[in-house]
């Protein structure tokens, strides 16, 4: 291909075709039989057609293509930040946190605050935990300062409430202890979301 | 505003090549520290003898290898701090003092204050070369405020160091650990100071020295101080927080005369109730100790005062209808002068029994010496080799006092002489030069006799202070036996400077003048200097601010005190004030110094200061306006609140508020009374003497200091008493719970003060010690 076309950049001079446009009715009568015409085609029936057979599909042949939220929500890469958990020893059941207090200090919302207090085993015991959500950035300084793997961001995403402010409590955040089998470990931040094979499809050429 | 002494005898050192000045005498450690100059140690405590556990502190001296924490300057001495010997040393001795520590950095109390930490990750210890099999280490609680984690614990000894050399108690020891020896073919390989710091921490543990699982002490707190890891916490502070969520405020404490530089630390209580809170005290433990009640004894703050406005409204009128302002000595400099100021303009008497026996004291002193204040300082006293007491409990009125006591027998190769009618087996334990005289109540004068006739240069002297002096009578009658003579001697090798602590005993005292004059005497003959114990905590400063009355009668205003209308701080009086850690203003300490204080927790009631401006009209806006109002001609400096400082420097030197001026005067001549031996009291003696640990509602308050309001008896004199007990005064009797006080020797027995409701200095009057009737209840 030559590129000739190209060097000439003097746009005034180029040649424009006039299409040839019928004239727009005129009479009220014109118009409503213009409006009429282009209405009701064969096409519209193509058109319907097609939906119902897709809703056919859809309902009783179990070809649904989309999402149904909130009933079906769709996994999340673990490198989304979300609402905080609270993780549990896989052996014992035992909370993981020690109550060191790392993430109340690095917080830069400052959200976290906790009550730590010498408990009848002689160990560190965690009495009181919040964190703030109406002030909590999910920066996720937290769940990386967290030496013992017990605060990590969870899946859960939704952060409407009633009120701005909204606190959770350690309970809230922790691994209901008969639910410790369905507990999943933190993959970090770099992981690659759960269901990333399934997400794998050919690249769509063919249009 | 630093008050730096010029020091005599500077000499110059060379330090990595620079040249510096130093004390003569002074351990290069201390020498490099005052110069800013770093030189890792460990186990070494300022004003403490060197231990030599940790062997860190290393360094050239002309060419040799030596502690720096045991080794003193010489002129022209030249030290280097790192040789590549020293750094191979230090890095194998911070890797032996790793080995089986318990990564519980997490948890650990110390949270990052760690020293242990600090000096591993200062010589950069990334590998460990070294092992040995662990031994169990149990956790322990040592008293109601102890505890001590062995598993922790690096054996630097500084927890019995300070404990022996500083508070007098011993009451903590290196015991056996039980560990596995070392390899012996270490001894070869591993860096010699290494090997032999690591063979000792090896066979030691700390333990309570009595042998029991409990330390008997005064609970001071000291050891948790300056524990350098957290093998050693208090009970109640223990894991509720982090050291670095707390906020430290420098204030001064509030319960003893001593008026030590403290942190209250704080933060918010709760996560539900965020108000601050008091979670434990601090000190600067290289320069000031403190007691059990300094550090333990620190809530007593009056929480949950609002402005009540009605209450407000009585308390203006009550002010302007009062004919007697009752308070007590836990009050600032500044309300003291806020007093004196509605004396002036409205005539109110103004009683504080305490202050007032004290202010009379010092006047006579004033009189008689031509001094406004007594010659030494604490501090100066610590400095000394030969220390007397007179007239004090040294273990209960003020711990510094007693600390200093102790001190001079272990650094200063010292000497003491303890006078005291009530027995106290503590005292003869601080050291081998120390001659108790457990004398009659009454003969304090002989006492004065007695060491006027052993330090004064006679020529000097009155002729009928002369005619008094009878060697052996006057040994006789205090109780001393025929060894004095050779004791004496003894002590005296050697020896420079003298001090004299004197206390409340003598100012509460009937022949008080005739004291004084000895005293008087007794400093301008002979090398000893007086050092006094102002009774209670601003006693000093409310003697030299106000003009305070004997007696008065009428419709009484107290003020932490009894009357007809109560300003309290503890929350129990008509309208609310502001307790000592909630205000901020200035106090007098015994060391004639005026340090500040600041707020360490919210405060939202009303204050003597609103009272007094609505009263004097005054246009001042806060209670510290009043700071440089203090009366210059009674030694205070017209200096702001705000530029008066708080801290320590590294040399020690003591940067709080300032000194007060001693004001001198023509002395007046002196004409000693005779001495009268029959005013001894006989019988049944109850002493006005508080508890260890108590001085106030305000330390009763704090809910880690629980010593009861009762009477304490020596274990003899407690046995052959009952349970429960009615004493009985001359004008008024009190029902007693009888405890024990295993220190006190003797049939005195000692009655608390500290709850001013009881109204003890009622009782007891003019006198410290009164005839008394005990009988079952």
């Amino acid at each position: 291909m030559g590129l000739e076309k190209f060097k000439n950049r003097n746009v005034g001079t180029q040649n424009y075709k006039k299409l040839d446009l019928t004239h727009p009715p005129k009479s009220g009568w014109c118009r409503f039989k213009q409006v009429a015409s282009r209405t009701f085609k064969p096409e519209l029936f193509v058109g319907l057609w097609v939906t119902l057979r897709e809703m056919i599909n859809a309902l009783f042949r179990g070809k649904m293509h989309t999402t149904q939220y909130p009933l079906e929500k769709l996994p999340i890469s673990p490198r989304y930040r979300a609402i905080h958990e609270m993780l549990r020893l896989l052996e014992s059941g035992h909370y993981r946190c020690i109550g060191c207090g790392l993430c109340e200090k690095i917080c830069i919302s400052n959200c976290i605050a906790m009550e730590t207090r010498y408990d009848e085993n002689q160990r560190k015991e965690v009495s009181e935990y919040t964190i703030n959500f109406g002030r909590c950035i999910f920066c996720g300084y937290c769940a990386e300062v967290c030496p013992e793997l017990a605060i990590v961001h969870g899946g859960r995403y939704e952060n409407a409430s009633e009120q701005r402010a909204s606190f959770s409590l350690f309970e809230d955040m922790l691994t209901p202890i008969d639910k410790l089998n369905l507990q999943q470990e933190y993959q970090g931040f770099g992981a690659i979301s759960p269901n990333a094979d399934d997400n794998i499809k050919k690249t769509p050429l063919a249009y | 505003m630093s008050e730096i002494e010029p020091v005599k005898n500077m000499i110059s050192i060379t330090i990595d090549g620079k040249e510096y000045k130093a004390k003569e005498g002074e351990y290069i450690l201390n020498a490099a520290r005052a110069n800013d100059i770093f030189i890792p140690a460990i186990c070494y405590l300022t004003r403490c003898s060197p231990t030599l556990a940790c062997r860190i502190c290393l360094v050239e001296a002309d060419g040799k290898q030596v502690y720096s924490c045991n080794a003193k300057v010489k002129e022209g001495m030249e030290i280097v701090t790192t040789t590549p010997n020293i750094l191979e040393e230090r890095r194998a001795i911070m890797e032996v003092y790793d080995v089986n520590h318990p990564l519980q950095c997490g948890v650990c109390d110390q949270s990052g204050e760690c020293e242990l930490q600090n000096y591993t990750l200062e010589l950069a210890v990334d590998s460990q070369s070294y092992s040995i099999p662990d031994t169990k280490r149990e956790t322990k609680n040592w008293s109601s405020v102890l505890h001590y984690d062995a598993g922790l614990c690096i054996v630097c000894e500084r927890c019995t160091t300070v404990c022996k050399d500083m508070i007098g108690d011993s009451a903590i020891k290196t015991t056996k650990r039980g560990g596995s020896p070392l390899d012996k073919s270490l001894k070869g390989s591993m860096p010699k100071d290494a090997y032999a710091m690591w063979n000792k921490l090896q066979k030691s543990i700390i333990a309570p020295s009595n042998g029991t699982e409990y330390t008997n002490c005064s609970d001071c707190g000291e050891c948790v101080a300056v524990c350098p890891v957290g093998a050693l916490v208090s009970r109640d502070f223990q894991y509720t927080t982090n050291a670095w969520d707390l906020k430290r405020i420098p204030a001064t404490c509030a319960h003893c005369s001593s008026g030590c530089q403290i942190y209250y630390e704080t933060k918010p209580t709760s996560i539900s109730d965020r108000r601050e809170k008091i979670y434990r005290v601090t000190n600067e433990w290289n320069y000031v100790s403190l007691c059990g009640a300094g550090r333990f004894g620190y809530d007593f703050e009056n929480r949950d005062a609002k402005k009540d406005k009605e209450a407000f409204r009585k308390a203006i009128e009550a002010f302007k209808k009062a004919e007697v302002i009752n308070f007590t000595s836990v009050i600032t400099n500044e309300e003291a002068l806020m007093l004196q100021s509605l004396k002036e303009k409205f005539g109110v008497k103004l009683i504080n029994r305490e202050a007032r026996a004290f202010q009379i004291f010092l006047d006579f002193y004033r009189e008689y010496s031509g001094k406004s204040l007594y010659s030494l300082d604490f501090k100066e006293v610590m400095a000394s080799d030969f220390v007397i007491s007179l007239g004090t409990s040294l273990r209960n009125d003020n711990p510094n006092a007693r600390y200093a006591f102790n001190n001079v027998q272990k650094m200063n190769k010292g000497a003491g002489l303890y006078f005291h009618p009530v027995g106290d087996n503590l005292v003869p334990t601080f050291g081998r030069n120390i001659l108790t005289f457990t004398h009659k109540v009454g003969h304090e004068e002989a006492v004065l006799l007695l060491l006027i006739e052993l330090f004064s240069n006679k020529d000097d002297l009155p002729k009928e202070v002369k005619e008094q002096l009878d060697r052996e009578k006057l040994i006789e009658l205090l109780g001393g036996d025929s060894k004095f003579e050779a004791s004496f001697a003894k002590m005296m090798k050697k020896k420079e400077k003298f001090s004299l602590i004197v206390g409340e005993d003598l100012y509460f005292h009937p022949k008080a003048k005739n004291i004084v004059k000895l005293i008087a005497i007794l400093e301008k003959t002979s090398s000893v200097k007086v050092a006094m114990i102002p009774p209670k905590t601003n006693s000093l400063g409310v003697a030299l601010i106000c003009d305070l009355d004997d007696e008065a009668k009428g419709y009484t205003i107290g003020y932490n005190a009894l009357g007809d209308f109560r300003l309290s701080a503890l929350g129990d009086g008509d309208l609310d004030a502001p307790a000592m850690n909630q205000q901020e203003g200035t106090l007098t300490n015994m060391h004639k110094r005026v340090t500040p204080t600041n707020v360490a927790l919210e405060y939202n009631g009303y204050t003597l200061h609103d009272i007094v401006k609505e009263l004097l009209g005054s246009s001042t806006t806060y209670t510290i306006d009043w700071t440089p109002k203090l009366p210059v001609d009674k030694g205070f400096k017209s200096i702001d609140f705000d530029s008066l400082p708080n801290g320590y420097s590294n040399d020690g030197t003591e940067n709080r508020g300032y000194l007060l001026n001693n004001i001198t005067s023509e002395a007046k001549e002196i004409e000693v009374d005779k001495f009268d031996e029959t005013i001894a009291l006989d019988g049944d003696i109850a002493y006005r003497c508080n508890p260890q640990r108590q001085f106030s509602d305000f330390t009763n308050k704090a809910h880690q200091i629980f010593e009861e309001f009762a009477l304490y008896a020596s274990p003899k004199r407690a046995e052959s008493l009952p349970k429960r007990v009615v004493v009985e005064f001359d004008n008024g009797n009190l029902e007693l719970d009888v405890k024990v006080d295993e220190r006190i020797e003797g049939d005195i027995v000692a009655i608390p003060d500290f709850k001013s409701s009881k109204n003890i200095y009622e009782l007891f009057g003019a006198s410290r010690y009164q005839k008394v009737i005990i009988r079952e209840v």
